[in-house]
């Protein structure tokens, strides 16, 4: 592998400026004359806009403009879109509402943008926003999903009757598994929920549009994790200018986490006042905005029913999900519960009957989306957190249980679209028990009992889904955009190289992984590698970093151009060394021809592919290749959680005594990197599970955790020392044999701590986030 | 955050002085609580004086048994003193459990008195050791100091110069955090001197920081934590919230008072 290439632990190159304060992001953008944009929000969750009165704030000092939705709609500006289209089980496409990116007549949930205030400066912008007087018509909020698909609720979108914006199944029929479930030797029922959560990204949203008047031109600098997707939806469905006209940019970006996917109204808005107003459009969401109206994740309501024979195998699983999807449908909203979630419903087990029923509802309160995992935590949750009280019930082991339900052999047809390409969760699942020392925890327990601590354990055994995705597959289940990734390399004059990848980076270390793969390949130092990404003007075309896909996707583009690069520079040193081409070997930084003694170095392969001096006939100059990559398959990364707690059972608090984790990712470039990954992703599913949840006031819609004063983060001193390791089932599928990495820790960990919790009160009757009040309460029901 | 001229005062009287100018001038000592408000442009005084460089407000002294802690003083000078740590070892505990370290070197402990946060930790200590709020017109007992929810017995201009307190012989802490915010979802003070035991509690009561008389009543001739499990706390008297409901709160006060009586010294 080398020190710098494939396997090698190389600290990241881009945390030099990261952790040094020189880190370039949107806010930190500056253009001449630019100007700072504030937007009117709404207080109400639901209500009729009557009449907006900007003449006391346009008079305000500073103020450039005051603009609204209705000067946005006659300007041809378009709705916000939902670009995934799923049909219901009767064959209706999706009810979509409309979304506007200033809402001109209805608002439909707090934070709902109204208005926009063009100023000098932040302070000035602020100060007029809060003089535009919008005189609402308040109407009745649903926030609740399963409440708003009730008879007489508040009616969000006119599209949508009752609210339901799709009803949706997936897998046997309904009839067949109904049968199995009554032909069982037992069934486990239960009601899961799985929490709200904001995504709460170090870096807020932000946005600088840039209007160019003389070449009617757009430039925009956003806190984006996909800027070509960015500029696509920009410029095909909201009109604010074609794509050789808009040019967009996402420079470093601080943590996106799924929410930085979705374009939302600020920065249409940005580029379209830019225009309006004549001068650069800034604006950077504070924290508050942030809770209000990035897309917020999760939030499912489902009922399962598990069915086992008599030697305890699974024979059939239902499960009914609603799904609160917020006011509007966010970019990739419809895709979350239903193919990224119900297509996980069979696990690591063999299923012969999987029947899913997803609903989707409109509710007064913000859009929700992707987030770190996007449905595959809420398949995990729901199936991890049921096998184990099915474990419960028939007095089994949970280890043994799921042992006895692993899929074996590969690969594996599930009935739920799935095809599971390789894994061996038994490896997984034999680590992190040997790891945890399983064996050794009953003594464990009654040495906590002694001190007067409730000690529990509790494992997950998760699969996942990534490197989304074989672009004609996703067109058949209804994706509006093509899921392949591009890469180019470009070697220098000199040797240098260049990478252009369509994937972006905004903490995943793509610019020390990707440069490790041209080290490995070529035998150079990753310092003359860099990496180039996150602007549409430079490169070519490319779908962005989500769904733990810039590994098995992204850098098997990169490797497709590479194969490229490397075999048009053996041409050119075989014809320097007067060589058969198929005896060039490239490592060390040289070409040698096997064998021999003979080398040329890297720079001067290079060097002679610039100035054409001496290359092969017919050859043209230069050294520079681009390829598409489009996955044949998912990628499947499966693992094994265990974590253990020990309860203060008068206080109810938790404290996580340690937590394994025993991840397949296939083959790995970074090991460090992917550690980082995992240990983010356990904190932050230790945070779903243990501290944070949206609330809203269900009568007034009002959210109620708007700041960190009432939404729980995770802190250093929440989490224990992560013991993580890896085994590997190389992915058939992929150049590279890759899975992907960024979201497993997040989708694996809450139901090993839920389960782990509920194990040690003796009290199945817990939800997430698991405080300490609703552990006391539960200790207190459980005696 | 709206715009705001600020003043840096040089003694109390420049304070006071400055005080009266502008047309909605506050003091701001650590600004922990005021400058996050104004960021969120929830308060908007249009002159700031700030009190943390007044040197007669500043400093540490214990003297002939008496605990003086200027006004000026931080949590983390509080937490790290060690005349604090032989005086009342409690007190520097609490003031190692507020907040983060960024808090710690900024907050004072007037600035935490004064603005009698009902899940700030100060205020249990001070009604605990029957503190005397020394301000620079008069000396205030905590008893009478703590008047309700974010409200106090200052008037309008009147500056905390300092906070005293005669050492007690023993006193312990204990609190549990609200698990976003950090502030104390119950903390509870306990201090036993030769006139008796008081006990002091923050974050719980509906009207902010109370004395509980009833766990008073059981440690003044038995000052253990098993003194304590016959009292009961109303929930009825309790706050309720997102974290924490009012039984829970009220359980946590027996809780929490056990613990600080066992680690009282």
């Amino acid at each position: 592998m080398g020190v710098e290439g494939i396997g090698a632990r190389v600290a990241r190159k881009e945390d030099k400026r990261f952790l040094t304060g020189k880190g370039r992001y949107t806010d930190d953008m500056v253009v001449p004359g630019m100007k700072y944009a504030a937007f009117v929000r709404s207080p109400h969750a639901h209500a009729k806009i009557k009449r907006i009165d900007a003449s006391a704030a346009e008079k305000m000092p500073g103020v450039i403009a005051v603009l609204n939705g209705q000067q946005m709609l006659d300007d041809g500006i378009g709705n916000l879109i939902c670009g995934w289209m799923i049909h219901s089980k009767d064959g209706s496409p999706m009810k979509m509402g409309a979304w506007r990116p200033l809402a001109h007549e209805t608002v439909r949930y707090v934070g709902d943008a109204v208005a926009v205030v063009v100023a000098d400066s932040v302070g000035e912008a602020r100060d007029a926003a809060e003089q535009v007087v919008v005189d609402y018509e308040e109407l009745p909020a649903v926030t609740d999903a399963a409440t708003a698909l009730t008879a007489g609720q508040p009616q969000l979108h006119p599209e949508a009757a009752g609210n339901l914006i799709y009803d949706w199944a997936i897998g046997t029929s309904e009839a067949e598994t109904d049968a199995a479930i009554a032909a069982a030797a037992h069934v486990t029922e239960m009601t899961i929920l799985n929490n709200r959560l904001a995504p709460n990204p170090m870096e807020p949203r932000a946005a600088l549009g840039v209007y160019d008047s003389a070449e009617d031109h757009y430039t925009c600098y956003t806190t984006s994790q996909n800027p070509h997707v960015a500029r696509l939806v920009m410029s095909a469905f909201y009109n604010v200018a074609p794509e050789n006209k808009l040019r967009v940019i996402a420079p470093d970006v601080g943590g996106g986490f799924g929410s930085k996917i979705f374009i939302y109204p600020e920065e249409i808005v940005c580029l379209w006042a830019s225009k309006r107003a004549g001068v650069p459009v800034k604006w950077t969401s504070d924290r508050t905005e942030a809770f209000l109206t990035d897309a917020h994740g999760r939030d499912h309501r489902s009922t399962v029913k598990m069915a086992f024979d008599k030697d305890n195998r699974i024979t059939a699983l239902k499960v009914d999900t609603i799904a609160n999807f917020g006011a509007y449908m966010s970019l990739f909203s419809s895709s979350v519960p239903t193919y990224l979630y119900a297509t996980l419903l069979s696990g690591q087990y063999a299923i012969p009957a999987i029947h899913a029923n997803v609903r989707a509802v409109y509710t007064n309160t913000t859009p929700v989306d992707a987030y770190r995992g996007a449905g595959r935590p809420e398949a995990t949750y729901l199936l991890e957190r049921t096998i184990e009280t099915a474990a419960r019930e028939l007095g089994v082991s949970p280890a043994e249980l799921r042992r006895k339900n692993f899929i074996r052999s590969f690969p594996y047809q599930t009935p739920v679209i799935m095809n599971y390409d390789a894994g061996n969760y038994e490896a997984s699942l034999e680590a992190s028990m040997k790891q945890a020392d399983w064996a050794g925890f009953p003594a464990r327990k009654a040495e906590a009992e002694k001190r007067g601590k409730k000690r529990g354990i509790g494992m997950s055994c998760y699969i996942e889904a990534c490197g989304i995705a074989p672009s004609a597959a996703v067109g058949s289940l209804g994706a509006g955009v093509g899921l392949w990734e591009s890469a180019e390399v470009r070697v220098n004059a000199v040797g240098t190289i260049e990478v252009l990848t369509g994937s972006h980076s905004h903490g995943q270390g793509h610019e020390t992984t990707f440069a490790q793969l041209v080290a490995d390949r070529f035998g150079v130092p990753i310092d003359s590698v860099s990496v180039v990404h996150g602007d549409t003007d430079k490169v070519q075309m490319g779908m962005g970093t989500y769904g733990s896909r810039s590994g098995a996707v992204g850098m098997s583009a990169i490797v497709k151009a590479l194969d490229k690069v490397e075999a048009k520079a053996k041409k050119i040193a075989a014809h320097l060394m007067e060589a058969d081409e198929s005896d060039i070997v490239i490592e060390n930084g040289e070409a040698k021809v096997a064998g021999t003694d003979k080398t040329v170095p890297w720079f001067q392969v290079a060097l002679s592919a610039y100035t054409a001096h001496n290359l092969p006939g017919g050859m043209e100059p230069g050294l520079k290749e681009g390829a598409f990559y489009d996955p044949t398959n998912f990628t499947f990364p499966a693992g094994c959680y265990i974590c253990e707690v020990e309860i203060d059972q008068e206080t109810g608090k938790t404290d996580i005594i340690q937590f394994v984790a025993a991840d397949d990712f296939g083959n790995i470039i970074n090991p460090m990197i992917v550690e980082g990954q995992v240990h983010g992703g356990i904190a932050q599913g230790i945070g779903q599970a243990l501290l944070e949840g949206v609330h809203y006031d269900a009568q007034s819609g009002q959210l109620l955790t708007a700041s960190y004063m009432d939404y729980a983060m995770p802190r250093a001193d929440d989490l224990p020392s992560f013991q993580v390791s890896h085994q590997n089932t190389p992915c058939p599928g992929n150049p590279l044999g890759i899975k992907g990495c960024g979201e497993a820790g997040a989708i694996g960990s809450p139901p090993a701590l839920i389960n782990a919790i509920t194990d040690a009160i003796g009290n199945n009757d817990l939800s997430m986030p698991a405080t300490p009040q609703k552990v006391w309460a539960a200790i207190h029901a459980a005696h | 955050m709206y715009a705001t001229n600020y003043h840096r005062a040089s003694s109390v009287a420049d304070a006071v002085r400055l005080k009266g100018t502008g047309e909605e001038t506050k003091y701001v000592s650590g600004g922990m609580t005021l400058i996050p408000t104004m960021k969120q442009r929830l308060a908007a005084p249009s002159d700031l004086v700030d009190l943390r460089h007044v040197a007669e407000m500043k400093g540490i002294t214990v003297s002939g048994g008496t605990v003086r802690i200027g006004a000026a003083t931080t949590h983390a000078e509080v937490a790290s003193s060690a005349e604090i740590k032989a005086a009342c070892p409690a007190l520097s505990h609490l003031a190692s459990l507020i907040g983060d370290p960024h808090v710690r070197h900024m907050g004072t402990v007037g600035g935490s008195v004064a603005n009698n946060d009902p899940a700030a930790d100060y205020p249990s200590a001070m009604l605990a050791l029957g503190a005397m709020i020394v301000t620079d017109r008069r000396r205030i007992a905590a008893d009478d100091f703590f008047t309700g929810l974010f409200e106090t017995a200052l008037n309008e201009d009147e500056i905390i110069v300092a906070v005293e307190f005669a050492a007690p012989e023993k006193a312990g802490y204990s609190k549990f955090p609200n698990p976003a915010s950090r502030y104390a979802m119950t903390g509870v003070f306990v201090a036993k001197s030769a006139s008796g035991v008081r006990v002091g509690v923050t974050g719980a009561g509906s009207d902010g920081v109370f004395r509980h008389s009833g766990m008073e009543q059981a440690l003044a001739g038995n000052f253990s934590p098993d003194a304590l499990s016959g009292v009961t706390t109303d929930p009825a008297d309790m706050l309720s919230d997102l974290h924490g409901s009012a039984e829970y709160r009220a359980n946590l006060v027996n809780v929490m008072a056990r613990r600080a009586v066992a680690a009282a010294t």
